[in-house]
């Protein structure tokens, strides 16, 4: 379904070249749901923006599909972590879930039915006449959700979606996004630099080193596919694979001090 | 709080009145330059019960609309240009740091050779004096616009043209709106300037008349009703802004979550 094979980003500055991804390398299957995690500023944000075409990568190429991605493909939905600045203050909520759709050049009444269908399977039937900035963290982020779930796509591109909202909160989330997975059959990519909601979202981790960014280790998470928060969490199998995944990044850490001194990448990077 | 603010005001209102009705009387100042009050409002009862009055606020009210929607259509046009073409705007940005300090009265001797005391006198000065005022604000607004919202609209599909107007032009409508704003203002004060040293017909032309034919409470009362217009200008372009911007910051204030 995704493809990412040689992947390379190369920043050309004033004076200095940063490489931030040198080497990247996997794919995702069709209805797969799978988290990215590295160490802090290893350049996934970059990653993802190659592969949802809005950087065009030096090295490499994203699959999509089997057809290479050059620009923002239609099948193809993405959730920003800055919510509050990705939803659009002068527009209501119905509004901001359904320009996408008016863009695909859709029917009216196809709108609103994929509009109202999409926020209320994130729970936010009610809330289409409220303007974003009325609403709590937590639900302008349900908002982009719904926006992203109205577009129908393939793929679900999610970058740290969950870093901004209390911890509370992104547990709901959390179970949101693995409700929507499972009943929609959608494939998800999700990055985030915190390694439980790593563990405890995805069907597989991939771990990636840090700058310039390869992948230091991809594992497969075995647990049941009915998880919750409560229980999922004290299994003896996620702290197993919490550790791993902890191993690995700390590995990746220290890989990368001996490899490239100076941390090249610190400045390309906001995490 | 907003009660207590409208009584303010009314009472310093008053007291500058009543100070503008005493000091002449108590001969501080020569009544035949400073009449108070009470003979400037009736010089103002006299001149709205003349027709000729309305037809000079007709004909600054004309020069002030038509140059302020000339110089609001080409602001955009000339901002939105600027913005989207590449390099365009640092290539024009010197010009433009030129002619804007420029002052519109300078043009005056050119209005008058060109169009002699037509409207189109009026609407040269105007327009040059509003055009910068909007240019400037949209181009620091479409310079706002937010990379992470830009990001958005292009992943999901919108092309150029949908970002122009669902992205580039809300973001910059705030920018606008207080460009529009100062504009207003100073197209009121070009306006009758131009009336003033040109002679064209208007409210300046007539305070002109006025002051020539020592009818100084007429002078007076002319003078008033430039500034009434003046307020009522910025009392509409402040409503208006609030309308168009309910989702904005500077409007919604704060929202409680």
């Amino acid at each position: 379904m995704l493809d990412v094979r040689g992947l390379r980003k190369v920043y050309e500055g004033s004076g200095r070249t940063v490489e931030a991804v040198r080497d990247l390398t996997f794919s995702v299957a069709a209805g797969e749901l799978v988290c990215l995690v590295g160490p802090s500023g290893c350049g996934k944000t970059t990653l993802l923006k190659c592969m949802s075409g809005l950087l065009a990568p030096t090295g490499g190429e994203v699959l999509l599909d089997g057809r290479r991605v050059t620009g923002p493909p239609p099948g193809m939905a993405f959730v920003f972590q800055e919510y509050g600045r990705s939803l659009f203050p002068w527009m209501r909520v119905g509004q901001n879930v359904e320009l996408p759709l008016k863009q695909k050049g859709m029917a009216k009444e196809r709108r609103r039915a994929l509009v109202a269908d999409a926020l209320e399977s994130v729970g936010l039937a009610d809330a289409a006449k409220a303007y974003p900035w009325q609403l709590s963290g937590g639900m302008q982020q349900r908002v982009a959700i719904a926006r992203a779930l109205a577009y129908e796509p393939q793929v679900l591109l999610m970058d740290e979606p969950f870093a901004a909202v209390d911890a509370q909160t992104r547990a709901d989330l959390e179970d949101l996004v693995r409700r929507l997975w499972r009943e929609r059959g959608i494939t998800v990519l999700f990055v985030t630099h915190d390694i439980d909601e790593a563990v405890y979202l995805g069907e597989r981790v991939v771990v990636l080193s840090a700058s310039p960014t390869v992948v230091q280790e991809e594992l497969v998470v075995d647990l049941p596919v009915e998880r919750d928060q409560l229980n999922t969490r004290v299994q003896p199998r996620f702290a197993e694979l919490r550790t791993r995944v902890y191993e690995q990044i700390q590995a990746a850490k220290r890989g990368s001090v001996s490899a490239a001194p100076g941390a090249p990448g610190a400045g390309v990077e906001k995490e | 709080m907003k009660h207590l603010n409208l009584v303010l005001g009314a009472a310093g209102l008053a007291v500058f009145l009543a100070v503008g009705e005493a000091v002449p009387r108590l001969g501080l100042v020569k009544e035949a330059y400073f009449p108070p009050v009470s003979t400037i409002a009736g010089a103002l009862a006299r001149e709205v019960s003349d027709p000729a009055f309305w037809t000079a606020l007709g004909d600054t009210l004309t020069g002030w609309a038509v140059g302020l929607a000339l110089a609001v259509a080409g602001g955009l046009l000339a901002g939105v240009l600027l913005s989207v073409v590449p390099y365009l705007r640092e290539a024009t940005a010197s010009t433009v740091e030129f002619l804007r300090p420029i002052p519109s009265v300078a043009l005056i001797p050119l209005a008058v050779l060109l169009y002699g005391t037509e409207l189109r006198s009026v609407l040269l000065l105007v327009v040059y004096a509003a055009f910068w005022q909007i240019l400037i604000q949209v181009l620091y607004g479409v310079q706002d616009v937010d990379p992470v919202a830009e990001a958005t609209a292009r992943s999901y599909g919108l092309g150029t043209l949908a970002r122009v107007r669902y992205v580039l032009w809300p973001t910059a409508l705030p920018y606008v709106m207080t460009g529009v704003r100062l504009a207003a203002a100073v197209a009121l004060i070009l306006s009758v300037t131009a009336e003033l040293v040109i002679g064209a017909p208007g409210l300046g032309a007539r305070i002109a008349v006025a002051q020539t034919s020592q009818a100084v409470p007429e002078m007076y009362a002319l003078i008033v009703v430039t500034g009434l217009l003046g307020l009522l200008i910025n009392v509409g372009a402040r409503t208006v802004e609030r309308r168009a911007l309910s989702w904005h910051q500077s409007v919604r204030g704060e929202v409680a979550v």
